[in-house]
């Protein structure tokens, strides 16, 4: 039964760190310590690797590199960003209603949840069946006192790439700040701040090869926002603390890389995402793909699959008997034991929501590894359904 | 490095007496897929003593390992001995469960009742750990775990 087989398909989750990542990062935990806010030679040696970290990562996004600030990862982005600037306006007396969507990660809806309680107020937006949110449901949702839109670029779940230009559009015709959650989509779909219009936007290191632990939030130039931790003068004041140095050079490191091979990776993905698609539609009854069906219009790693009759936890614990790597949306694995929120947002049932799983290739996928995937999953959906008291004559009762 | 244990992986794995009955004595289901565990027990009653079980279930790995554990605890068993398996008593044999667990993904105690209850409906039987059951109703802790 064990296999020493491994196929990683939850490159959504987390990735390995790239070698040339890692090798560019080493020497920054041994022979180049130094506190970049030192003035001899190798803490200025420390300060510069930073700086050229800011740059990569600005390149990959289209910003200047004083518009990067080094954070703890897309968490801690998300929530500098929300709770700062709506501490901001509503101490300014300019409003205190935010507006996101249902479908957000939970660094965003926590967050907003959170500031529910001190005194904000929220609109979760509807989306389309398959994850959109679109202007329109935007535009209705707007009032006077809306100070802060955050819509995610790509969904975490079921990859549904977002009409972010469109959104920020709507924002700043109303005059309102537009902040993007992009976790998902920084290194996977090709971003221009300054083109589509965003003001803020959150991103993380590990989903592109780098580091865990590091992230940056950009900040246009001319919005203004408070700083979220208070001490030294570290990122222009703005989040003291001494900088992850390692972290930030790896994260500087992968960003350059990620927009390097941008095409290439698209096209690996997606490639090998339509092929694990195009296979279990093909070899397994009653499937179903959640979110766009219009694969230009996913993240190009992302399937998120519905088995009928069957639940997600017990597939992933027989895929991980075969050495394969994925995730549920079951409730049953999660530690709250509510089934997906953006599976509900996109009208899933309960009892189907319990039988997804997503997969995500990335880089390092072979044809092998899906080939390999499938053949397993195969036995594994076939041998669950015969224990299962629900299958497709009887139906779910 | 799991998410269970031994025991319970051998349980889900290898499930015992999975399947269904021609004609069973009795058939009981709890659970419901919207919740996402759901459990159809059935049993052979030959002079009060369960000489048979059989199980399909709907649910997580827990809920797989319960099942196969509570069939193998009932088989052989007398019927008010089997009546007297609570949801702890199918944790305990399997060694514990993840506490998150605990509540939603055990449905034999109930299962295994509802189908006894089955069979001494049909056969006009009383039995002393069927006093007070109701099938229908939706407790969830009667084992009093935790």
């Amino acid at each position: 039964m064990t296999e020493s087989r491994k196929v990683y398909l939850d490159y959504s989750a987390t990735t390995p760190v790239r070698d040339e990542v890692l090798k560019e990062m080493l020497p920054y935990f041994t022979e180049h310590f130094g506190n970049a806010s030192s003035l001899y030679t190798i803490g200025l040696e420390s300060k510069a690797a930073i700086d050229k970290a800011r740059e990569q990562v600005a390149n990959l996004i289209g910003a200047s590199p004083k518009e990067i600030y080094f954070t703890g990862g897309g968490s801690e982005s998300d929530n500098w960003v929300l709770e700062s600037i709506a501490n901001d306006m509503k101490s300014k007396g300019k409003g205190n209603h935010i507006i996101t969507s249902r479908i957000e990660h939970h660094a965003v809806l926590h967050t907003c949840q959170f500031l529910e309680k001190n005194g904000y107020e929220v609109t979760y937006l509807d989306v389309e069946k398959d994850g959109t949110v679109t202007p329109e449901a935007l535009e209705k949702a707007i009032r006077d006192d809306t100070v802060l839109i955050s819509i995610m670029y790509i969904n975490n779940e079921i990859g549904t790439i977002e009409p972010i230009r469109e959104l920020a559009e709507v924002a700043h015709k109303h005059g309102i700040l537009f902040h993007t959650d992009a976790v998902q989509a920084v290194g996977n779909t090709p971003i221009d701040v300054k083109a589509a219009g965003i003001d803020m936007l959150s991103m993380s290191s590990h989903k592109i090869y780098g580091p865990k632990g590091e992230g940056a939030l950009y900040v246009r130039r001319g919005v203004r926002i408070p700083s979220f931790i208070h001490g030294g003068a570290q990122e222009m004041g703005k989040r003291a603390g001494t900088e992850n140095l390692a972290g930030i050079v790896g994260f500087g490191k992968a960003a350059e890389l990620a927009k390097q091979n941008l095409e290439n990776h698209v096209r690996h993905c997606s490639e090998l995402r339509d092929y694990l698609v195009q296979q279990i539609m093909e070899k397994i009854p009653d499937v179903y793909l959640n979110g766009p069906a219009d694969m230009s219009r996913r993240h190009p790693g992302n399937a998120n699959i519905t088995f009928e009759y069957i639940e997600g936890e017990s597939i992933l614990l027989l895929l991980d008997s075969f050495g394969i790597a994925v995730s549920t949306g079951s409730a049953c694995s999660s530690k709250s034991l509510e089934p997906s929120h953006v599976l509900s947002a996109i009208g899933v049932p309960d009892e189907m929501i319990h039988g997804t799983i997503r997969f995500t290739v990335g880089d390092f996928t072979t044809k092998e590894d899906i080939d390999y995937t499938v053949e397993c999953l195969v036995k594994v959906v076939e041998r669950l359904r015969e224990i299962s008291s629900v299958n497709s004559q009887k139906g779910w009762n | 490095m799991g998410l269970y244990n031994d025991t319970v992986m051998d349980h889900f794995m290898n499930p015992r007496n999975v399947g269904e009955m021609e004609n069973p004595d009795g058939t009981g289901v709890y659970g419901s897929p919207v919740c996402g565990d759901m459990m159809q027990v059935q049993v052979k009653i030959e002079d009060d003593i369960i000489k048979d079980a059989k199980f399909k279930t709907f649910g997580c790995g827990s809920a797989i390992a319960s099942s196969s554990m509570a069939t193998e605890m009932i088989i052989g068993k007398p019927v008010e001995e089997a009546l007297e398996i609570t949801n702890k008593t199918i944790i305990d044999e399997l060694g514990g469960l993840p506490p998150v667990k605990v509540h939603c993904s055990v449905l034999a105690d109930h299962a295994i009742k509802s189908a006894i209850y089955d069979y001494a409906q049909k056969n006009g039987k009383h039995y002393k750990g069927l006093e007070g059951f109701d099938p229908n109703a939706d407790d969830d802790d009667e084992g009093g775990e935790e």
